[in-house]
């Protein structure tokens, strides 16, 4: 395993040093007091773990295609931005576009993300991105989405949402334990309850989460959840046709 | 100083990710600006070069109750013009060059001065001390070609210029002050031109105001600004939001709560969700401030002299994060700055679009204050 200290380094060196070592065959690192520095692991593609202690910056796995992150800290913005496989793991707080146009791979929150998250994500054939939330989400989540997968498990039982959830969404769903209130939707989406399908599914996440985090499950039960998907999978198909 | 040099998108790329960074002691404990130089370096991907600058608070405690003046001269007409003004409405206890040194990248600057006055108001002038002060400064930033205050406030100071964050901290030695507020900015400019009294902090009277993002709303705040006796003249749009902190919370006497909500009002369709008390409060708000809403993406630090405040747009399109410890409270950027000083934090949180975090000196708590009673 390689361990790197990121104090003082810049986000060039940083990443330099990684791709230097998976050249020469390195798969394990640790990298010890982030301080913000952008860009880790981003468009990387080999399947390596990296474990984070500290803040990692924005764009954390950016592009990338296989790696193993987990953040043993809070992430900041745009954490997965248009990754498509592997897997983020953060065990704490996360900021504003968490997962944009996230089109594969998991990410995996322990507590509460900003706005935005999931903005455009989107699926195509076996490739299909999933977001964990512990807490809540902020404004816009699921924003524009097409594809994948949100899942907000409301564990301390606040607003799960915030307003304009689902604004343009046209494809994927989320699933969101407790209350919703309908003014709190985009105009695009409804709320159902899931299918058997839909709970399988949910459960395999779910108990992934409490793994993941070894936090206590509680009383968390499958029929709290509900669905919000898209009303129509093409909103304005018949926009230009006449 | 050429201060049309630069042009946005057709001289350099734009952009926008200014970086701002907001560290305020709640004990007032005084501590030198090293700190906060390193917070802002942290955070250099978010600049360009074209503008940094730092508000200190608690800097000049011998002169506490003078206005310290600094200013920014293109030549020396301009510093005599200014300084004929200066002793004509103040008295001018003392003058002095703003200490500097000459740093790798910065090796010309314009002349920086600085004065402690006290007003000289007549008898039957019936301004408020502070309405003669802010009259003063409108009337130098307008009236003198050249010369630009910096800021006008007292025991206070704004030190800013072309230059990243931690250079500028660098020229103009900040690590020999000690303040218990810092508010700090690296410009990345997209729609005005970089000069140096166009980098931030804004400062007028106490406020300082650091800002990332853009103001759609200028030309109407302008016009509502320039109906009640401030000019704009500084070419940003940053300035309108100093300006407005300062009509809506000195002269106004609105809360700082409040004034949050007259700059970022609740959508219409909120304030019909709202119990009846309320959403008449937001109602008459809007009506009244309706040309004080700040609209397009920004998140905003404004400094003061018992303390800050930190405030997105009401659709979160800049980031803020907020930290506290101890003593200290940290309001960024982004959260690796705030480590890169502070590894050990009680408590991170992002403060909600559009409401205020809000800290002040002696304060037991960070959180939003109830606007309501």
């Amino acid at each position: 395993m390689k361990i790197i200290e990121a104090n003082g380094l810049h986000y060039r060196q940083l990443n330099e040093i990684i791709r230097e070592a998976i050249k020469n065959g390195e798969q394990e690192f640790k990298i010890i007091g982030a301080t913000g520095q952008r860009y880790i692991a981003a468009g990387i593609k080999n399947k390596i773990k990296i474990v984070i202690e500290g803040t990692p910056g924005n764009d954390l796995g950016a592009f990338m295609q296989g790696p193993y992150i987990e953040v043993i800290g809070n992430g900041q913005d745009g954490i997965g931005n248009t990754m498509s496989d592997g897997k983020i793991i953060i065990h704490g707080r996360a900021g504003d576009i968490i997962g944009y146009g996230m089109r594969g791979g998991e990410i995996f929150i322990r507590d509460e993300v900003g706005y935005r998250v999931g903005i455009h994500m989107k699926a195509y054939d076996n490739l299909r991105p999933v977001i964990v939330i512990g807490d809540s989400a902020k404004d816009f989540l699921g924003e524009y989405m097409a594809g994948g997968l949100i899942i907000v498990l409301n564990l301390r039982g606040t607003v799960p949402i915030g307003k304009y959830c689902g604004t343009g969404m046209h494809g994927g769903k989320i699933y969101v334990r407790g209350d919703i209130d309908e003014h709190l939707l985009g105009k695009e989406v409804s709320i159902t309850p899931l299918s058997e399908e839909d709970e399988s599914e949910l459960a395999g996440y779910i108990s992934q989460y409490f793994e993941l985090f070894g936090v206590k499950r509680g009383n968390v039960s499958l029929e709290e959840f509900k669905k919000i998907s898209p009303r129509s999978h093409r909103p304005y198909g018949s926009l230009y046709t006449h | 100083m050429e201060r049309e040099k630069q042009v946005a998108d057709k001289d350099y790329r734009v952009p926008s990710a200014c970086g701002i960074f907001g560290m305020m002691s709640r004990s007032g404990r005084r501590f030198d600006g090293s700190l906060i130089i390193k917070a802002m370096a942290n955070m250099r991907e978010r600049s360009n070069g074209l503008g940094g600058g730092f508000a200190a608070y608690g800097i000049y405690p011998q002169y506490s109750s003078l206005y310290a003046f600094h200013l920014i001269y293109d030549n020396d007409v301009a510093k005599n013009e200014t300084e004929k003004i200066l002793s004509l409405y103040c008295q001018v206890e003392k003058s002095e060059p703003i200490p500097f040194r000459y740093t790798k990248r910065i090796t010309s600057a314009p002349l920086l001065w600085r004065y402690f006055l006290s007003p000289k108001k007549n008898a039957d002038d019936d301004r408020t001390e502070e309405d003669f002060i802010v009259d003063l400064v409108m009337l130098i930033n307008r009236k003198i070609p050249g010369a630009f205050v910096a800021s006008s406030g007292k025991n206070m100071g704004i030190f800013k210029g072309v230059g990243y964050p931690e250079e500028i901290g660098e020229f103009f030695r900040l690590d020999e002050y000690e303040g218990y507020i810092w508010i700090g900015h690296g410009r990345f400019p997209t729609n005005s031109v970089a000069w140096w009294g166009g980098a931030h902090p804004f400062g007028l009277l106490d406020w300082s105001v650091v800002h990332n993002g853009e103001i759609s709303s200028y030309g109407i705040n302008r016009r509502y600004l320039s109906a009640n006796g401030y000019e704009c003249t500084l070419f940003t749009d940053t300035e309108v939001i100093a300006y407005l902190v300062d009509l809506l919370v000195r002269r106004h006497q609105l809360p700082f709560e409040l004034m949050a909500k007259v700059l970022c009002p609740p959508l219409w369709e909120e304030i019909e969700r709202m119990p009846q008390e309320e959403a008449e409060l937001h109602q008459n708000l809007r009506i009244v401030y309706s040309e004080a809403l700040v609209n397009g993406p920004f998140a905003i630090i404004v400094g003061f002299k018992d303390g800050m405040l930190g405030l997105t747009d009401r659709i979160k399109l800049r980031p803020l994060v907020a930290a506290e410890d101890e003593d200290m409270l940290y309001i960024s950027s982004e959260e690796g700055a705030i480590r890169e000083i502070q590894p050990s934090l009680k408590r991170v949180w992002m403060p909600t679009a559009g409401e205020p975090v809000i800290g002040k000196i002696g304060a037991t708590s960070y959180a939003t204050e109830h606007y309501i009673s």
